[in-house]
């Protein structure tokens, strides 16, 4: 009997050791030393790519946020709001913790086809110029993260003539912040043209002095 | 489409050198990087008592493998269960519940990586490194282990000798998988993943609302959840999420990632099995060339694209057509389906990530897979179900190799010819062998769907009525027994009955095939090689693969045909009535 427990323990030795290694080495020290050389080399990017006015950090570069006010351009929709809320929606309840995702809705769900009817009636109500054709797929549709910071430039040109209106800003000004906020396609092949509405709306906000 | 031909034409130009460098680590080769490397690894077998030079047979190589996973299961489950505890805990993450434990331990060590939590509010930081990042390195290398001592069994150069666990394990870490992570976590972080132990961040927007942002040690998880084919990520939402897969450059990186080591393998055996010839130096360089993938590596390596290609081509259009009923509500679909997709990617990376993700076994998504098209849905489907289109971490290979061997049987039959392949006879034992490996995967997949559609607790998760609910029920399990890891994340899936399911479906899933599909190694490397006469089946011609590809097709269509009329095509069907 003694030997047989003998046996088994020489036998899980070897398996024992090797996992202790490797769990240091794979689990601690490769993820310790590599935010030790992201920091030290990306300090930017590995805290989160935080924008800061004032010393305060109002968003980050990477992530969209739900933007309601008319003088601001609008990102698309999303099931988690971006993780954007008040003091009353966390007194509320409505507001559970910082999330990601969509609500999955199928092509065949019916929820989808509504929703999306709504969000149209309602953007033709704040932009009454566009007709209800010009209205681009991505300004209509939930991201897959519910976080997308970005719209296509021709989600961005609808909202234009609104903006003009909201902001007081010219229509020549407002292209050109879209502009500053517009990447191509990488190498002209690679993925899609983008805005990043985050961008847009600081510049908007900077030229309205509210920030 | 054209961004995708180049992203294609990319992979197979770093594919090569990638195989002939696994090659070398596999076959104990010397390399560039032995100096550093050879004093690592001896330093790790001498504190783990291992014997490098000491070979294991088939059945010793599987125990061992067995009994390290279950210990660092233990680990894992014993960290989750008290990560409450103040160490890399800033957000003051609870416990983890007992099933779901179970589930993510279970999920984790065979690569699988389903996960019925969301890592920004279920996980420390300790457990994200500690538990998710380190049996995303040990569970790839375990798979990459298996396959390659699976290969050395079918080469047969030794009648017992299939290689040493341990040394093969070590050998895939610290020669491949870390020093890739290494690099490609560097380019994340450049392209603007999050890595740091601090806590999520709030922030006071313009608009004067809050927003929390959540942070992390991302970057070193992404890397090597991409490289060993993992896919479960740092957040809910995966590769989708921005800080997760922020720019298209991080995209591609993320593509290349989880498409080179699977198909690096390819080469690996291709290079493994082809026989030494004597080659005249005035044909050396034409030879070397055509030496490459080796005959049989080409085969397989031409199948698997084959089956790649047509999967990658329905999804694109499917996602392209876009969604009739928005389309009827008055919202143009010109951008095609974009439901639960990121502009960034766009329709053609999102319809090649899913394709990918699906055929590589990765699981990984860069957009929501429950908002696929029905067609796009059964094209991922589809390769899960089949788990042979490249497949994950070496299972996918081996996988291939049973279809080979059963097409080489059929083939064999046809012309009357004895079944042979690589010049060892494929006789009843393996062949019953190979009837049982092929007969699992659909077994768990068609079992447990059935067993939840049947039961209160399994259609209660379901959260999109119709022929779709189905869909979400099939995808989970043919995710689960693929060890794919994605999800139509609709389903209400962590409770009870969804824990203990999928667990059951991912641990036999895993285990049980890599067993039989050792033995198989192991019996036929025991055998005597025959010598090739003009009777013998050539298997690396280009009719053999299109039997094997077509053979592949007829036995999904047998198995899963059915089912998959009832999900994904009846509701195509009902989509564009």
């Amino acid at each position: 009997m003694k030997t047989k427990i003998k046996t088994c323990l020489n036998g899980i030795k070897k398996p024992l050791l090797i996992t202790l290694i490797l769990f240091i080495i794979c689990g601690l020290i490769y993820p310790l030393i590599m935010t030790g050389i992201s920091q030290l080399f990306f300090p930017y990017q590995a805290n989160g790519s935080l924008i800061e006015v004032d010393g305060k950090v109002v968003g980050s570069e990477l992530i969209g946020q739900d933007f309601t006010e008319d003088y601001y351009m609008k990102c698309r929709p999303s099931a988690i709001d971006y993780n954007t809320y008040t003091e009353e929606q966390i007194d509320s309840g409505e507001y559970t913790g910082v999330s990601s995702g969509s609500d999955n809705l199928a092509p065949t769900n019916p929820e989808l086809v509504e929703r999306v009817e709504n969000d149209i009636n309602e953007f033709l109500k704040k932009n009454p110029n566009i007709s209800k054709e010009d209205i681009p797929t991505d300004l209509m549709t939930a991201s897959g993260s519910g976080l997308d910071p970005h719209i296509s430039p021709e989600s961005a040109q609808v909202q234009l003539d609104a903006l003009v209106i909201a902001t007081g800003l010219s229509l020549e000004t407002l292209s050109e912040i879209v502009e500053n906020n517009t990447v191509g396609k990488g190498f002209g092949i690679f993925g899609e043209s983008t805005v990043n509405v985050f961008g847009v709306n600081l510049e908007i906000a900077k030229l309205m002095g509210k920030i | 489409m054209f961004q995708i031909l180049v992203t294609l034409a990319i992979y197979m130009l770093i594919v090569i050198p990638m195989g002939i460098y696994l090659f070398k680590v596999a076959t104990y080769k010397k390399t560039f990087a032995d100096p550093v490397f050879n004093r690592i690894d001896n330093a790790i077998y001498k504190i783990g008592g291992i014997d490098i030079k000491k070979g294991m047979n088939w059945k010793k190589y599987v125990c061992s493998l067995l009994i390290t996973n279950f210990i660092m299961m233990i680990i894992g489950y014993i960290i989750l269960r008290v990560q409450s505890l103040p160490i890399f805990n800033p957000n003051g993450i609870e416990n983890m519940e007992a099933s779901l434990s179970l589930n993510t331990i279970i999920s984790f060590m065979t690569n699988t990586n389903l996960q019925h939590y969301a890592g920004e509010s279920s996980l420390s930081n300790l457990s994200q490194m500690a538990v998710i990042t380190f049996m995303m390195f040990v569970s790839a290398a375990s798979g990459y282990a298996v396959c390659v001592a699976f290969v050395r069994g079918l080469t047969g150069k030794d009648k017992w000798n299939m290689g040493n666990f341990y040394s093969d394990l070590v050998r895939i870490i610290t020669r491949i998988l870390l020093p890739l992570s290494i690099a490609v976590c560097l380019f994340l972080v450049w392209q603007g993943v999050p890595q740091t132990f601090s806590g999520n961040i709030t922030a006071t927007t313009i608009e004067g609302t809050f927003q929390d942002i959540a942070l992390g040690p991302v970057a070193t998880l992404e890397a090597i959840k991409h490289i060993g084919t993992n896919g479960g990520g740092f957040f809910g939402a995966n590769s989708a999420t921005p800080f997760e897969n922020p720019t298209i450059w991080s995209n591609l990186a993320e593509l290349f990632s989880m498409m080179i080591l699977p198909g690096a393998c390819v080469v690996m055996f291709g290079k493994m099995v082809s026989k030494p010839k004597v080659i005249k130096p005035k044909d050396l360089k034409k030879k070397s060339r055509m030496e490459i993938f080796g005959g049989e590596g080409k085969t397989v390596f031409t199948a698997m694209s084959t089956i790649f290609i047509v999967g990658l081509v329905v999804c694109f259009f499917a996602e392209m057509a876009g969604n009739p009923l928005l389309g009827e509500a008055g919202l143009s679909q010109a951008m095609g389906s974009m439901e639960g997709k990121e502009v960034r990617f766009g329709v053609s990376q999102s319809a090649l990530f899913t394709t990918t993700t699906t055929s590589f076994t990765t699981g990984t998504v860069n957009n929501m897979h429950d908002t696929l098209t029905p067609l796009g849905g059964f094209v991922a489907m589809l390769h899960m179900m089949l788990n042979l289109v490249f497949g994950g971490k070496g299972v996918g290979l081996m996988n291939m190799v049973i279809y080979v061997l059963l097409t080489v049987f059929i083939c064999g039959l046809m012309i009357g010819r004895t079944p042979e392949y690589l010049g060892k006879k494929v006789e009843g034992k393996e062949m019953k062998l190979v009837a049982l490996s092929i007969i699992i995967h659909p077994l768990l997949i068609l079992g447990f769907t059935a067993i939840a559609v049947s039961t209160q607790a399994g259609m209660s998760a379901v959260s999109n009525d119709g022929f779709h609910g189905l869909s979400q029920i099939l995808y989970e399990f043919s995710s689960s027994a693929a060890n794919n890891g994605s999800g139509f994340e609709g389903l209400a899936d962590n409770n009870l009955f969804w824990n203990i399911t999928t667990a059951l479906a991912m641990f036999f899933g895993r285990y049980a095939a890599i067993i039989i599909q050792m033995a198989i190694a192991g019996s036929l490397m025991s055998k005597q090689r025959v010598n090739e006469t003009v009777g013998t089946l050539q298997t690396n011609t280009m009719t053999f693969t299109i039997s094997l590809v077509v053979i592949i097709y007829i036995f999904a269509a047998l198995t899963f045909f059915p089912v998959l009329c009832l999900g994904p095509v009846a509701e195509h069907l009902v989509l564009w009535a």
